[in-house]
């Protein structure tokens, strides 16, 4: 599976006063079993990007290839790419509606025309997978907690089985806890089962701790595509796209500057623990 | 997608039209309602046509802008023109098709019935377009003041419609976002019968339900920590103020009002 972006344009209300463009000239791809983290602040593009990926918004201009084929073509089956191509948007929780949790996360397997048995059967799969306690799966998701909730909802994208999961700022507005819960769930996703993984975040700490890949995106389009610690060499310019580097980066720098022999190109704390103690002994 | 509808967006310019008192573009559009309902025959709608023309002239926005609004009211445009065509009662049929028959007094009510809608939505989009909603409520709650006299809650009817105005585009939003992440799992809410698109339809609303009452719930909460406790004794911090533009306009408002009653008297 790969995913194909060839110098993609998207204008929001084009033609009127309130015409921006979003999206200029992105070429991005995507492939089989990847952690890419997309990084951004508000307003960069970044979920318009993802939007793209499933063929929820279309392109102004641009192509986009799903293995190969134009998903703009007129017999392509864009129901098809979106259960292969897994979206959680930002508060999920939101578009909880059924009456029971199992029911909502069967939602997304019965759309795919899957008979019931089977759609209850990757709904059991998909909650025993986000870890949800078994004695909630017949309750209304309206009385879950907050982290309990985004679950759910993730679980009701992962049920379908897609081959790749976007997930626009699953961390939003949990405790810590709650962020660390659902960050080791997507890396047990990609882990475990294979998924490639597109994580959009504005915390450069919870990126640099899982993704093998950075896209940092900076005004509509892609000001740096490469590795976590090739991306925070330019933290300076990170700064100026009002983003920041781990926090670990600002250290290692500093710790250089006073004439200890680090290295700067550690992205966690981890990799920073060991390379102060080496520097030191 | 459903960004499109422009009945009640406001479109932000730097017009003559955009800095009147929304009161007086309240009265404005009143009137014209009325003229449009008045107007008997070529020169009244010659008038109105050239104040509704001078309007959106002096508002500087875009006239396709304007026009949008019809789309969402074609349908009603249509059944209305073949209602007025062939059920409108005269002496000579000019066309029979079986037990319809089309009279000549029938295509001119249909044709009066047709400027009237289309006038209708372009001359209050002129309003809604060059008026914030809450320039908007504002002029409703100064103008209607004097009615809480007699114990009309003015001041809360205000709040609540502004508070309504407000969540709109909210909500549009709302709806985009939710009918995209339902998508994203797969429903479906284009094909199929009217009934399965009825059925297919509540994975969005009861998200959007939940959502509205949550919302509703926030803001009474926010509105009571600050000390929200309704009309009395509360003031502006932008005071509604006549200016000379306001009185210009007015005059301008009521001598079109007279012109279209006089033309209206000598059936013009």
């Amino acid at each position: 599976m790969s995913i194909i972006l060839d110098h993609v344009n998207y204008t929001y209300s084009s033609g009127t006063a309130y015409e921006i463009q979003a999206l200029k000239d992105i070429n991005i791809q995507i492939e089989d079993g990847q952690f890419i983290g997309i990084i951004g602040h508000t307003g960069s593009g970044k979920s318009t990007l993802i939007q793209h990926m499933n063929g929820l918004v279309k392109a102004t201009s641009g192509a986009i290839y799903f293995n190969g084929q134009d998903i703009y073509d007129e017999d392509f089956d864009l129901r098809n790419l979106r259960t292969k191509v897994g979206l959680v948007f930002q508060y999920p929780e939101h578009q909880l509606f059924e009456t029971t949790i199992f029911d909502d996360v069967s939602f997304g397997p019965k759309n795919q025309g899957l008979t019931k048995d089977e759609a209850g059967l990757r709904a059991f799969e998909a909650l025993k997978m986000v870890g949800l306690d078994e004695s909630l799966y017949y309750q209304s998701p309206f009385d879950l907690s907050g982290g309990q909730k985004r679950r759910v909802a993730i679980a009701g994208v992962l049920a379908m089985r897609p081959e790749m999961i976007i997930l626009d700022e699953p961390t939003a507005g949990l405790d810590p806890k709650g962020r660390d819960e659902i960050l080791d769930l997507i890396s047990k996703m990609h882990d475990e089962k294979n998924i490639t993984i597109v994580l959009v975040s504005h915390s450069m700490e919870d990126v640099a701790k899982y993704v093998q890949r950075i896209i940092v995106m900076n005004d509509g389009s892609v000001m740096f595509d490469d590795c976590p610690s090739e991306v925070f060499k330019h933290y300076k310019e990170l700064e100026a796209a009002g983003l920041a580097a781990p926090q670990v980066t600002y250290l290692m720098h500093e710790l250089k500057e006073r004439g200890i022999d680090v290295d700067t190109e550690a992205t966690t704390v981890e990799e920073a623990k060991r390379s102060i103690l080496k520097a030191l002994c | 997608m459903l960004r499109d509808i422009t009945l009640g967006q406001y479109y932000p310019a730097d017009s003559v039209i955009h800095k009147l008192d929304p009161r007086v573009k309240l009265v404005g559009t009143l009137v014209y309602i009325v003229s449009l309902f008045l107007f008997k025959g070529p020169v009244g709608f010659l008038v109105i046509t050239a104040f509704l023309a001078l309007s959106i002239k002096l508002s500087k926005v875009p006239f396709l802008y304007m026009v949008k609004g019809l789309k969402a009211i074609m349908i009603l445009m249509i059944i209305t023109a073949l209602f007025n065509l062939f059920l409108t009662p005269g002496e000579t049929p000019i066309f029979t098709l079986g037990p319809l028959k089309m009279y000549p007094e029938g295509v001119k009510t249909a044709i009066f019935m047709l400027i009237r809608l289309s006038y209708l939505i372009v001359g209050t989009s002129v309003m809604t377009l060059t008026t914030t909603p809450n320039q908007l409520t504002d002029g409703l709650e100064k103008g209607l003041m004097p009615l809480s006299v007699i114990g009309v809650p003015v001041h809360a009817i205000a709040m609540m419609m502004s508070i309504a105005l407000r969540f709109i585009p909210i909500l549009i939003e709302e709806t985009d976002l939710i009918m995209k992440a339902q998508m994203a799992r797969g429903a479906d809410f284009e094909t199929g019968g009217i009934i399965k698109k009825a059925k297919n339809m509540v994975p969005l609303l009861v998200p959007l339900f939940v959502s509205a009452f949550r919302r509703a719930d926030d803001l009474a909460m926010a509105m009571e920590a600050r000390c929200y406790t309704g009309g009395k004794g509360r003031t502006k911090m932008k005071p509604l103020k006549y200016s000379g533009n306001d009185a210009r306009a007015y005059l301008l408002t009521f001598v079109f009002l007279a012109v279209v009653i006089v033309l209206r008297i000598y059936n013009l």
